[in-house]
């Protein structure tokens, strides 16, 4: 069955594991995720794995992750036989692999989504050669506004811009999803940053295949 | 604040009230306020370079201190330094024509791999601010850049900055370099950027660790502080 989730949510909130125990694995994840994963899950029927997301936002202050992760691990880790953490580094500089491994638990490999989701070897080749390359997912092209917009003070101070953008010179949106919307609205993103777009397909990339390995 | 902005006529103000007004202008990034404010101290007879300490690095240094305390946030952090940029540009040529201070010179530069500059430009403004001779080199700076440009002139710090914990190990490389050369104690090597920390800074072997520009600007003044004693002694 379906869950229905809010990217707004996702992004303040995350997301709770069901009530009750489900499954014998719980992922716990950046809610930046929650929609990839959870389709995973339906495709593979994926039954013995339980979802809980962290505040997406917690991109914007990396430092908040390995805390916040080691709380949830503590929080839940009677429950289920294995947690199993879907972050990438994300910024953090090392310190949550090193949490992850001061827990026990495991967890994605990578320095971030883009990479793990556009394949980490081939991302390690490509990013060299596109270090002026600002890239989106499915869910920051649909919360732009709240992880690029809001916090840089491009709404209220559209004259930064260049401040911020001026070396970019592209912006890559990494599709996980084929959807015409999306793509509209990854140009209109595109369109505020006044930098071209390059759409790349990468479908869920080595998520899927860190997920299957559980 | 800027209701109020709207009645102030900065000519008008006693020199007395245009230095704080023009630190409360700088906390509100107002640019144009800046420069007119600048031009009027100029036209009164102030040196360019109380202009800059008094009013322009002051005004920063409050502007810092609220942004380490969590009161203001970056952007208001870009739309002040826009500002002191502004007033910087006045004052910038004076300041060589009138014989200010100087503290030192400097490279700095973001590191291979890395195109992130608003820290580092920041920094720059502020040292330069600070008296310190500041040489740039923008972004994406492989070693040969840093290193190149140290043997070039006489410098006495190199800084180095990055945003990406992808990037950050290379300023490891760079001193690394400056060890084998033998040129590793020539310079003092100070780091920075968002997902660096102290432990980071000694484990590479940097001299420091600095955490925003206004701890940059003090850090390579007690370096210097220390350096011309060494050499008085």
């Amino acid at each position: 069955m379906a869950i229905a989730v809010d990217d707004t949510a996702l992004t303040e909130k995350g997301l709770d594991a069901p009530e009750g125990k489900l499954g014998r694995v719980l992922l716990l994840a950046c809610g930046a995720l929650a929609h990839e994963i959870l389709a995973l899950k339906r495709l593979n029927n994926w039954d013995h794995m339980d979802l809980q997301c962290l505040p997406a936002k917690y991109h914007l202050y990396p430092d908040k992750i390995p805390a916040a992760v080691e709380d949830a691990v503590h929080k839940h880790r009677d429950d289920y036989e294995t947690i199993f953490v879907v972050y990438a580094d994300c910024g953090t500089g090392g310190l949550l692999q090193a949490k992850c491994a001061e827990l026990g638990v495991e967890m994605v490999e990578g320095p971030h989504c883009y990479s793990f989701f556009e394949g980490n070897d081939v991302f390690a080749k490509t990013s060299e050669d596109e270090i002026t390359a600002f890239y989106l997912t499915d869910f920051l092209v649909k919360q732009f506004d709240a992880f690029i917009m809001k916090p840089m003070g491009l709404d209220r101070h559209p004259e930064l811009r260049d401040m911020y953008f001026g070396n970019y010179t592209k912006v890559v949106y990494q599709a996980q999803v084929n959807d015409p919307a999306l793509d509209a609205k990854a140009q209109t993103c595109a369109d505020k940053l006044g930098l071209p777009l390059e759409r790349r397909f990468t479908g869920y990339g080595d998520l899927a295949t860190a997920l299957s390995d559980i | 604040m800027s209701e109020e902005q709207d009645d102030i006529i900065l000519s008008e103000l006693s020199d007395d009230e245009l230095v704080p007004q023009i630190h409360d202008d700088l906390y509100d990034g107002m640019k144009e306020e800046i420069e007119e404010s600048v031009h009027i101290l100029l036209d009164r007879g102030w040196m360019p370079y109380d202009i800059l300490t008094k009013a322009l690095v002051e005004g920063m240094r409050i502007v810092g201190i609220d942004f380490r305390d969590g009161i203001l946030f970056v952007p208001e952090v870009l739309l002040a330094a826009n500002a002191m940029k502004g007033g910087m540009t006045i004052l910038k040529p004076l300041l060589a024509e009138t014989g200010a201070p100087r503290l030192g010179n400097m490279v700095i530069g973001t590191v291979k791999g890395d195109i992130h500059d608003i820290g580092k430009n920041l920094v720059t403004m502020m040292m330069e601010g600070a008296g310190f001779e500041v040489k740039d080199l923008g972004i994406n700076n492989p070693v040969e850049n840093y290193l190149d440009e140290l043997e070039a002139g006489e410098y006495d710090i190199l800084g180095m900055s990055a945003l990406l914990t992808t990037t950050m190990p290379y300023m490891k490389v760079v001193i690394d370099t400056m060890v084998e050369k033998g040129m590793r104690d020539d310079y003092v090597v100070l780091v920075g950027g968002a997902p660096l920390n102290e432990e980071f800074g000694k484990a590479i072997g940097a001299d420091a660790y600095c955490r925003d520009a206004a701890v940059a600007v003090e850090t390579a003044k007690e370096f210097m502080a220390t350096k011309h004693n060494q050499l008085s002694a």
